[in-house]
């Protein structure tokens, strides 16, 4: 498990607008790796790009290499749904699905493609799942109640353990905490580095100290202006970008001073 | 209207900021006690022996309320007043003939029904006796057919507006032909049927399967729209999420799209049937009239409430009574039909419904 990425040159278009342009970064395997910037400069973009899910919005569409374990993602013959199942996504606002159950929601992914399961193997991966995110405990005895009716830490817990119980090589992660209060945060924090061990971590943030904390890498993402593509200006160890940055935008925007 | 106000507090009463706070009210029983007068009036102006011109005298009093407002309380509340019994006379109005027909149709209905009146058809029936099981089974097997009908092409047209062609130029095509297709009148849809069953059949033609048709034309535009209002309340979060989990976009869609909407879809497919099972022209033209009991959808005629009910009255026969008293019976069983019907999609919102939303 977890899979290293590299870009190369991305392009990143909706219809006729560019959104983000240029980006090229490796992002290391087992490592987890910060994307920062001001709102509107391509950051979410960029990592919905990374397992096709901007593809979503019509029009949408890149120019440029995104290479996991050497394979293209954007080679003709890639079906996005097979790259979605290799590269997992957790979203700004929890969203777990209200028709189901907590335990349902953890097993959507095999659900959703009618995967066939024991019962003791479905157990074993929603058990599993929930422990790693930290989330077991307190949902063990209600497991077959709504996952809509979780606090709303616990449900982006719950959509954590959804998005790792089909055991993806990569996690994306678009502003995870955004809707968080702090004490659910630290828990999240806790859990992302927990889970670097196994999976290759990508979390868009607009808090700087959670970069600061959870990352090994950072890149800063800055646009010119308005209408302007999103550019990635540097990216590189989060204590060297936060202590010793090379670009005075970047340390502008570290030390608070715009965005 | 908040008693706080009214009544002076001590340690603010001689400021003059709270003074300027207050305002002159009506005495706070006039309003209450005039709406119950003018109530009452326009209850024995209807039901009384007077006369209807009472209602008149009951809105009269009803309309001092906002006149006297104006003198003692100022124009923006006169004008809150006056705007309250504007929109209570339309409600009144409105509620009026449903009361009207509801309580018509029961007074008039309710003694007919029997076992007899809905275990027996009309063949060989002159004067009293007789049933409406022929024309209940034809009405259900019809109404049942333009579902089967009318629920897929419906659903998945209202899938494709959502989640393929959304923004395009041909969905909006298709919105715009659906409403235009609501507002077929339905003698139309009838004469529809009828052509179109006349290439195969010949001119003549009568079967219930063409009612089915016919009713479905009516139809359609109804599912589509409120199927298409379902899904637009699905947030697309949810989607994206089973995107993110590698699940094919028509999995998303049946696995996760359509459970979450069914509520909403069932109720609006209930209702688009409550709204079609009292159509007469189309049937009249399709289906006609029979006095037997006919199953087959695919041969001959087919009898059903409402033809029965408009035929009863316009050739009750010799003696009329009889006819016409079965006219209203089964007048009060489509009517109960179509508030079982709305009553169904009210449990079916009420229980099916996602629980615990955010």
């Amino acid at each position: 498990m977890a899979k290293s990425i590299d870009v190369s040159d991305l392009d990143i278009y909706y219809g006729d607008f560019l959104a983000v342009e240029g980006v090229t970064i490796p992002i290391a395997a087992r490592s987890v790796t910060a994307f920062i910037g001001p709102s509107g400069c391509g950051k979410s973009t960029f990592l919905r790009s990374l397992n096709r899910m901007h593809e979503v919005i019509r029009g949408a569409r890149v120019d440029g290499k995104v290479l996991i374990d050497g394979q293209d993602l954007y080679a003709d013959d890639m079906d996005p749904v097979n790259v979605r199942r290799l590269i997992g996504m957790v979203f700004q606002r929890p969203n777990p699905f209200p028709t189901m159950s907590i335990a349902e929601n953890v097993l959507a992914g095999q659900r959703l493609n009618s995967k066939r399961m024991k019962k003791k193997e479905a157990d074993d991966i929603v058990e599993r799942s929930l422990r790693s995110a930290g989330l077991w405990n307190e949902v063990k005895d209600r497991l077959d109640r709504p996952g809509s009716g979780l606090s709303g830490g616990q449900q982006q817990r719950l959509c954590i353990a959804r998005a790792i119980a089909t055991q993806p090589e990569v996690l994306l992660m678009d502003e995870p905490c955004s809707a968080l209060d702090p004490i659910s945060t630290s828990i999240i924090e806790d859990l992302i580095h927990e889970l670097k061990t196994d999976y290759t971590i990508v979390i868009v943030t607009h808090n700087m100290q959670q970069a600061a904390r959870v990352s090994d890498t950072t890149a800063f993402f800055n646009l010119a202006g308005v209408g302007q593509p999103g550019r990635l200006i540097e990216h590189g160890d989060t204590s060297m970008m936060f202590s010793n940055p090379e670009d005075p935008a970047t340390e502008a925007y570290i030390q608070g001073r715009f965005g | 209207m908040t008693s706080t106000l009214q009544t002076p507090r001590p340690e603010s009463g001689a400021s003059p900021i709270a003074s300027s706070l207050r305002g002159r009210q009506l005495p706070r029983w006039v309003p209450p006690a005039l709406t119950a007068a003018a109530v009452l009036l326009a209850l024995v102006g209807v039901f009384g022996p007077v006369g209807a011109w009472l209602v008149l005298v009951g809105w009269c009093v009803a309309a001092v309320i906002p006149i006297w407002s104006l003198a003692v309380e100022g124009s923006r509340k006169a004008m809150d007043r006056l705007v309250t019994l504007l929109v209570s006379t339309a409600f009144a109005i409105t509620l009026f003939p449903l009361g009207s027909i509801l309580a018509t149709v029961v007074s008039r209905g309710a003694p007919v029904l029997s076992s007899e009146f809905f275990t027996y058809s009309m063949r060989n029936i002159v004067g009293e006796g007789g049933g409406i099981y022929h024309a209940l089974m034809g009405t259900l097997l019809i109404t049942a057919a333009a579902a089967a009908i009318s629920i897929p092409i419906g659903l998945f047209t209202a899938i494709y507006l959502i989640e393929y062609g959304d923004g395009t130029r041909l969905a909006g095509w298709i919105r715009f032909l659906v409403d235009v297709m609501t507002g077929i009148p339905s003698i139309v849809a009838g004469l529809f049927a009828y052509a179109l069953f006349v290439i195969f059949f010949g001119p003549g033609v009568r079967m219930g399967v063409g009612g089915a048709v016919a009713l479905s034309v009516l139809m359609i535009p109804v599912v589509v729209r409120s199927c298409e209002e379902m899904l637009k309340l699905v947030p697309n979060e949810l989607r994206e999420a089973s995107y993110a989990l590698g699940v094919p976009k028509w999995r998303t869609i049946v696995k996760v799209v359509l459970p979450t909407a069914l509520a909403g879809i069932v109720t609006g497919v209930t209702l688009a049937i409550a709204r079609v099972i009292g159509e007469t022209a189309p049937l009249l033209v399709i289906a006609g009239l029979t006095d037997s009991v006919n199953f087959n959808l695919f041969d001959g005629r087919m009898a059903t409430l409402p033809v029965f009910t408009y035929f009863s009255i316009i050739v009750p026969g010799v003696p009329p009574g009889p006819s016409i008293e079965r006219a209203w019976g089964a007048a009060l069983v489509l009517l109960i039909i179509v508030m079982l019907l709305n009553l169904a999609a009210r449990l079916v919102s009420y229980f099916f419904s996602p629980k615990g939303e955010r």
